[in-house]
């Protein structure tokens, strides 16, 4: 079964081949979607099959399984800085698939909860123009997605890594003919590909040193001899800390961290199926996945480690604290994407890999519940989505409400929904770690998170409705294709957590930690095993968790919007109305590009253009067609007079002599009678002087 | 008696071929070339007739005989030619002729 596993990213490749070039525009919705769900829904059950199978089977495969299909660049002899001694190494870049329990983890995630939202999508864009070619990109995405996540070397993983990119482009500027979606795909594109440079930089500099991309190989030499990549230094930083850096950045574009973050909240102007699927559940935590991939060279990099908890954890606040300010429930659940990311960045910084995820899988579940209760709001708010114009939708849209709510809670943390448990290894990681600063700042964002959460479940659910007539008579619940996704995501979010049950409750039995036993590969010279705690301050903390996400609910969000409805969010607002302009303009941050960065390069753009008006094309083009103009006259004179004039002497000498012989020819036959007699008498005589002679 | 020998018929094919070259030469009326030729013809034919008696050999004869042939076909192609010019030109004149002049 395993050896099946490519099937799994060519069925939706083969579905959007047939969605988006083959049946282009010649078969009904039916067929659109028996072909996007069908592709979809099959990959999603040969990744069951390869999972199952993969799981009987793993004692065989210590660290993975690698499948080599064929290979796709045979680039030969290399010189390498540090493979065996500054030798040669024949670089040979695989097509290839790689299982371990991490690829696998990735591989259910983002199958299941594809195809539920395909399932989704299907309900959502009934009504929308370009059916078909909504599905050919999200069945594209997914192709490119579990290229991604199943690659056994980094250029796999970087064609899949662009896939989701352009897949992502395509799909916020689904609505082309508006103005805002356009603008906010080319945003996300030139923002992520500013990360992409990086990651790029970073595979060169793998390539350049070891001469290989393959995950196994890779790390099983780096593991064994540590010093191969702690020897050689690259601006400073050795080998090991130059590429996790590299790869970080690569990471902060698709990952939405400070300060490429800026295009994730924008993206929403796609549909929100997309949102769900792409800027929730998967595509943005490709770089979480790519961090814990590459863990081997984060262990050996402690700095850039460090940095990247430190970014994570910046991210978390900051996009959290700009999601309680913002109106927009799409915006609140993107920022709120943002801040769960840097969680899962902080969880990976910290060491804490199968933490970060953990969270990142029941962080799927819930996210995207979320987003598609959002959508189905909007759906039946015709297109609105500011919440101050909802409210009382609770009794319009029960099954809504209900897995709205249930994502709600497993976000904030309260167990025993999924993200109690992820979030709170997330935060024990740290606080075993000794960092109490990232863990202070985690504990606030937890109360945070469980704050705006509430928020937007108060300001959209409860209370009176505030849209218009029209729209309250329009009010209802989506249709079933719709809410049976948000029901079985519903489920997801209730027990993906149970996988990960703290050790402290059940006598050190993890499920989901073990699986990470064979992903962390032992390094040489580093000391295998988390920090541990005392299990009373562990349980101290898993409270104190507990604590701050109940107080974020009941006594932050619930006093201020449940009992005060929008009047009294509004009523502290004007409190603190400084704070409540900086947060509901996030900061400023997108002025501050614009000011800085888009405005220096606009002026650089406008700079080179006046250098080459001025001096390219006025002193060199202008002087290269003057100087050709002067030359082309001189040689127009010379071929004037001197070629031309020796052909017209040619022509001269020989009408002069015609003019001449032509005076023979007098056509009078007594004149050439004449010229014979006398030539026959001249001849004669010359005979008889010759005779005599 | 003056005896005729080679010589008085040399002189005499000269006499007749001076007369008809001038002819030839000086006469602007077609026919009158026309007749002219035949006289160089003739003169021709007579010193060949008179040699051939010198040396008793008849091939000169035969000469003369073959030359009095061509001419006769001369004589009319060139006549049939000198009507064709004057349906042309109705004129005998050879500087009527002068057309093929470059």
């Amino acid at each position: 079964m395993e050896k099946y596993v490519y099937l799994i990213p060519l069925l939706p490749f083969l579905g959007a081949l047939l969605n988006g070039v083959v049946l282009r525009g010649r078969i009904g919705k039916p067929g659109v979607i028996a072909i996007a769900l069908g592709s979809v829904g099959l990959a999603a059950a040969m990744a069951l099959g390869v999972i199952a199978s993969y799981a009987a089977h793993s004692a065989q495969y210590p660290y993975g399984l690698d499948l080599h299909l064929y290979s796709w660049i045979p680039a030969g002899a290399l010189h390498t800085a540090v493979s065996g001694g500054g030798g040669v190494a024949n670089l040979q870049v695989e097509m290839g698939f790689f299982l371990d329990p991490l690829s696998c983890v990735m591989l259910f995630v983002v199958t299941f909860v594809g195809f539920w939202i395909h399932v989704y999508s299907v309900g959502y864009m009934a009504h929308e123009d370009g059916f078909q070619r909504f599905f050919t990109y999200l069945n594209l995405f997914m192709g490119a997605m579990l290229m991604l996540i199943l690659g056994n070397n980094y250029l796999v993983m970087f064609v899949g890594w662009e896939g989701v990119g352009l897949c992502s482009y395509l799909l916020i500027g689904f609505y082309y003919k508006e103005e805002f979606p356009p603008y906010a795909g080319r945003k996300a594109f030139i923002v992520n590909r500013i990360g992409d440079f990086a990651f790029m930089i970073g595979l060169f500099a793998l390539v350049a040193n070891f001469g290989t991309l393959q995950f196994t190989q890779l790390f099983e030499r780096i593991a064994a001899d540590p010093a191969l990549a702690l020897s050689h230094y690259h601006f400073g930083m050795n080998v090991a800390s130059f590429v996790a850096l590299c790869l970080f950045v690569g990471a902060m574009g698709k990952s939405a961290q400070i300060p490429l973050y800026v295009w994730l909240p924008d993206a929403m102007a796609g549909p929100t199926p997309v949102s769900a699927l792409i800027h929730a559940a998967t595509m943005v935590t490709a770089g979480v996945y790519m961090v814990a991939r590459s863990n081997v060279l984060y262990r050996l990099a402690p700095g850039v480690s460090l940095f990247v908890a430190v970014i994570g954890c910046a991210t978390a606040l900051f996009a959290g604290t700009i999601a309680i300010a913002q109106t927009d429930i799409k915006k609140v659940l993107a920022y709120s994407t943002v801040s769960q990311l840097g969680y899962m960045f902080l969880a990976a910084g910290v060491g804490a890999y199968p933490a970060a995820v953990f969270h990142l899988a029941t962080h799927a579940f819930f996210k995207a519940l979320l987003f598609l209760g959002s959508g189905s709001v909007i759906h039946a708010m015709g297109g609105e989505q500011d919440m101050r114009k909802m409210g009382g939708l609770k009794k319009y849209m029960p099954v809504t409400y209900w897995t709205f709510w249930l994502g709600t809670v497993a976000i904030a943390g309260i167990p025993p929904l999924a993200g109690f448990f992820s979030k709170d290894q997330i935060l024990g990681a740290v606080a075993a770690k000794g960092q109490w600063v990232l863990y202070g700042v985690g504990l606030l964002t937890a109360g945070l998170t469980a704050a705006y959460m509430f928020r937007a479940v108060y300001l959209t659910f409860e209370g009176d409705f505030r849209g218009t007539e029209e729209q309250r008579h329009h009010l209802h619940e989506s249709p079933k294709v719709m809410t049976v996704p948000l029901m079985v995501l519903a489920v997801g979010a209730v027990v993906a957590g149970w996988v990960g049950i703290p050790k402290i409750a059940t006598y050190d039995f993890n499920v989901f930690a073990h699986l990470f036993d064979r992903v962390l590969r032992p390094v040489q010279g580093l000391t295998p095993g988390e920090h541990e705690v005392h299990w009373a301050i562990e349980a101290g903390l898993i409270a104190l968790s507990v604590v701050v996400a109940v107080t974020g609910w009941q006594a932050i969000a619930r006093p201020i919007y449940g009992r005060g409805g929008l009047a009294g969010g509004e009523k502290w607002a004007r409190r603190f109305p400084g704070l409540n302009r900086v947060l509901a303009n996030k900061y400023y941050v997108d002025e501050l590009y614009d000011a800085t960065v888009i405005r220096g390069f606009w002026a650089t753009a406008r700079g080179l253009f006046q250098f080459d008006a001025s001096f390219v094309d006025g002193f060199l083009v202008h002087g290269a067609r003057n100087l050709a103009l002067v030359v082309s006259r001189a040689s127009g004179l010379f071929d004037k007079y001197v070629v031309d004039g020796l052909v017209n002497l040619v022509g001269t000498i020989l009408t002069g002599f015609s003019a001449l012989f032509r005076r023979v020819q007098t056509g009078y036959v007594s004149n050439y009678a004449l010229v014979l007699a006398m030539g026959m008498f001249a001849l004669v005589c010359l005979y008889l002087v010759l005779q005599r002679g | 008696m003056l005896e005729v020998t080679t010589n008085h018929y040399l002189v005499l094919s000269f006499v007749l071929f001076a007369i008809g070259l001038s002819g030839i030469l000086v006469r602007r009326n077609m026919i009158t070339v026309l007749m002219s030729i035949e006289l160089v013809l003739n003169s021709v034919n007579l010193n060949l007739i008179a040699f051939s008696y010198q040396h008793s050999n008849l091939t000169g004869q035969i000469f003369a005989i073959f030359t009095i042939t061509v001419a006769a076909g001369e004589a009319a192609v060139g006549l049939g030619i000198l009507i064709a010019l004057f349906r042309l030109r109705e004129s005998t004149d050879l500087g009527g002729a002068a057309g093929l002049k470059g």
